[in-house]
């Protein structure tokens, strides 16, 4: 087959990590004017994929074409040259410069020796108007929307020549009208030639727009193919693949979930959310909250852990009333929080592990405000042999870790404190198969000594295989229950959450 | 996986151990251009005696720093401290109350600058500029810009001329908050706490830390501290002046970044600061001495700082993740 027609080719793509395989051999073609839709689970292999064709990454093998020529994209700035360009899902904009400034960020129009502003709110505002964004380009960034900003992201990326477009779920926090704008500037884009590379959960969203879809699993391309052959049902199947070997199997509770009521929620809910939530977590009980981005997943998590300040929810541990209003709080009721974002939120990266793990810790490591120092070591050392750490040792920063082995540093600290009520908020991002294999274990074993846990995830395998009820939440409300007994499989729970 | 606490030996830390490294090269200089004079025990405790009060800052300090913070305030603390015992002496002769006044005036100064920074999250280089303003005025108005005597006889002894045997009093105290404040920082859960701030305030907090309550008694221990050397700044001269202390923040800040503690926070060392601070000061005798000009001291001690930063931010770029 000829490659002249591709704007992008790359094949025979593979990329490990510590030995890890994340891409196997990916062939990956986009042709010149397409919207191609890139779909599959967490860890799947599409943001790695993407990041290689970015210059972020450079590939263990494989090829990239661009335009039917051999190119290295061995920097951002030569996928910059070749005219790729990513749209990042954490804007890039900086908030305190106006929306033209931000757009020629970089590339700043210069008219004897000084920036010429006139000429570039005048070329900010046309290219605006082309996009049919209707927005002041003398505005500053962080007096707008995020959704705008989502479309002056789009905008800034478009400033300079792009041929080939990356999105990664652009609609997160779109509004419906926003969305569909996008979508008119997608198609326009299209029509002049531009390819698109469409990142996307939401199935709906995809069908909706793309030319063709990709779908990755562990690493490999499962299909490739015009839309017109798959509905939503299809690509779920897809993105699933067959039931074949599968870890993350639901297995029979030892001992069952208690009657009792653990944790009592009533009228939770946050700034901006005109929605609540009430819900309950019972003795020894694993509650999943499942739902697309930005559907009130890590809020609920954050409202609990005293991050978010409300004040209409009633919660009730063990029949207390409990007033959190500040993380230390939540702490002291032993209600902790496995962070999302492990990297800012779960660890301080470049201290060492005896340093993370005793930091909630310090009361057990301490007489009277004074640090015991032989009782931390060996205090750490029996986390590192318990949670099955992979380390040097323990004075090592938790940074020359591996994703999997610094989150179990994230789990174990918490871990030994002893917790009622364990919050998860994607546990196993960034985590390889074998360290998520154990962590699911762990969240079992801590469920059995008659814990409570919630625990959100986007994988939804994992959420069928630890999980005993499942709340499905739209628009920060609960839309759905689902008793472990009614899910079949893991379609029920991906359509769920598409509704 | 087994792991022991006997682990490779991690890359020998140049950073870590930098201050001690420029210290030797620094008493070597001083040695081979001024000769005996300049290691003679006189001119030694002198270095000691003159240093102590930025030596004292500087361990306050260190715990500022070390959460990502600074402290502009102490020189405006340090003449206020002075000149409140003066006139406590003055009016009512009572030195239990001339010691405990300016103490108090340090922590309730430093509570407010730890609460503007905290919970009206105003950037902490501007609180404390404010704040040394409006100290430094308030010192200037008290006194009128004229010193003030100090004939207590007994305050200036602990706080300036006695001498415990052979050593210094100011010697002492020097040592006193230096193990304190290596106590607080390397030996307690207090300490663990302010570097897991300064590490990642973001963690911290996920961690159940009250970080703002951290960061608060960070400023009230370096304001405490200011207004301890205030009272030495007194007694050594037998008088209160709003001058004294001048300039002073710098040269702490210096001396603490030389001393390991990253700028940005997360790391700290009291004993390094307490080293920064005895270089700082042995390069002052020791420009004197050459005699260079105070225009020629100024500008070398303006390297100084420069190439404190500068050490401070290369060990630094390990840090970013």
């Amino acid at each position: 087959m000829e490659q002249k027609q591709y704007a992008i080719s790359m094949s025979g793509i593979c990329k490990s990590f510590g030995g890890v395989p994340v891409l196997d051999h990916i062939d990956f073609n986009l042709e010149k004017g397409e919207i191609h839709a890139l779909v599959g689970g967490n860890g799947a292999g599409k943001s790695t994929l993407m990041k290689i064709m970015t210059g972020v990454y450079n590939c263990d093998d494989g090829k990239i074409f661009v335009d039917g020529k051999e190119t290295k994209i061995l920097t951002p700035n030569d996928a910059k040259k070749n005219g790729i360009r990513m749209i990042f899902q954490e804007l890039s904009l900086i908030p305190t410069l106006t929306v033209a400034e931000n757009i020629f960020l970089n590339h700043e129009l210069v008219k004897n020796m000084h920036t010429d502003k006139k000429e570039m709110a005048l070329r900010a505002e046309r290219l605006l108007k082309d996009l049919e964004i209707d927005v002041d380009v003398s505005a500053k960034i962080q007096d707008l929307e995020v959704g705008v900003c989502q479309l002056v992201e789009i905008a800034k990326a478009l400033s300079v020549d792009a041929s080939v477009l990356i999105m990664d779920e652009p609609t997160a926090s779109l509004t419906e009208e926003e969305t569909e704008l996008l979508f008119k500037i997608m198609g326009r884009l299209k029509s002049k030639g531009v390819s698109i590379v469409y990142i996307s959960h939401r199935l709906k969203e995809i069908l909706h727009i793309a030319d063709m879809i990709s779908v990755l699993k562990d690493g490999h391309i499962v299909i490739t193919d015009k839309k017109e052959v798959f509905d939503m049902q299809s690509i779920v199947r897809y993105m699933i693949g067959e039931k074949a070997v599968n870890q993350f199997v639901y297995k029979e509770r030892s001992i069952a979930v208690s009657k009792e009521v653990l944790l009592e929620v009533e009228n939770l809910t946050w700034e901006g959310n005109e929605n609540s939530l009430s819900f309950h977590v019972n003795k020894g009980e694993v509650l999943g909250l499942i739902g697309l981005l930005g559907s009130g997943r890590t809020e609920t998590m954050e409202v609990l852990f005293g991050l978010r300040r409300q004040r209409q929810a009633k919660i009730t541990l063990d029949g207390m009333r409990l007033k959190i209003n500040s993380p230390s709080d939540a702490v002291k009721y032993g209600i902790t929080l496995i962070p999302e974002d492990r990297r800012r939120q779960g660890a301080v990266l470049w201290h060492s592990l005896l340093s993370n793990i005793t930091l909630p810790n310090l009361q057990a490591n301490s007489r009277n405000g004074r640090m015991q120092h032989k009782k931390s070591r060996v205090f750490s050392e029996i986390c590192v042999d318990e949670f099955n750490i992979k380390t040097e040792g323990i004075d090592v920063p938790v940074s020359s870790l591996s994703g999997g082995n610094q989150q179990k540093v994230v789990i174990a600290k918490w871990f030994k404190t002893n917790p009622r009520i364990l919050l998860m908020d994607e546990p196993t991002a960034g985590v390889d198969i074998g360290a998520k294999g154990e962590i699911v274990k762990l969240v079992r074993e801590f469920a059995q000594k008659q814990g409570g846990v919630i625990f959100v995830s986007s994988e939804l395998s994992e959420v069928m295989a630890i999980c005993d009820r499942i709340l499905v939440l739209k628009n920060g409300k609960i839309i759905n229950e689902i008793k472990r007994e009614d899910i079949t499989e893991e379609e029920v729970l991906q359509n769920a959450i598409q509704q | 996986m087994q792991s022991s606490s006997k682990n490779k030996k991690r890359k020998f830390d140049v950073t870590k151990y930098m201050v001690y490294i420029i210290f030797v090269a620094a008493v070597i200089i001083f040695g081979v251009w001024l000769g005996g004079t300049f290691f003679s025990v006189a001119n030694i405790l002198n270095i000691v005696r003159q240093t102590a009060m930025i030596s004292i800052m500087a361990v306050g300090m260190t715990f500022v720093i070390a959460t990502g913070g600074i402290d502009l305030t102490v020189s405006g603390i340090v003449p206020m401290a002075g000149l409140l015992a003066a006139i406590i002496l003055q009016h009512t002769g009572n030195l239990f109350l001339a010691v405990l006044a300016p103490v108090l005036l340090g922590a309730a100064v430093g509570s407010v600058n730890g609460i503007l920074i905290t919970s009206l999250s105003i950037p902490p280089f501007l609180v404390t500029l404010g704040m040394q303003g409006i100290f430094k005025g308030m010192a200037m108005w008290v006194s009128n810009t004229k010193s003030m005597p100090i004939y207590d006889s007994m305050f200036c002894t602990v706080f300036g001329f006695g001498s415990v045997g052979p050593v210094p009093i100011l010697l002492v105290w020097t040592i006193v908050f230096m193990l304190l404040g290596y106590y607080l920082l390397n030996h307690c859960t207090y300490g663990r706490k302010v570097l897991a701030i300064g590490g990642n305030a973001e963690a911290a907090k996920y961690s159940g830390i009250k970080v703002n309550r951290v960061i608060i008694s960070t400023y009230m221990l370096s304001a405490m501290l200011a207004s301890v050397a205030g009272l030495l700044y007194a007694g050594r001269t037998k008088s209160a002046k709003y001058t004294y202390g001048e300039n002073d923040e710098m040269t702490i800040i210096a001396a603490v970044v030389l001393g390991g503690t990253a700028m940005s926070g997360g790391t700290g060392s009291v004993i390094g600061a307490i080293v920064g601070s005895l270089l700082m000061g042995m390069i002052n005798n020791g420009l004197v001495m050459g005699g260079l000009t105070v225009s020629q001291q100024q500008m070398v001690r303006g390297f100084i700082i420069i190439f404190a930063v500068a050490i401070s931010n290369f060990g630094n770029k390990k840090k970013k993740v």
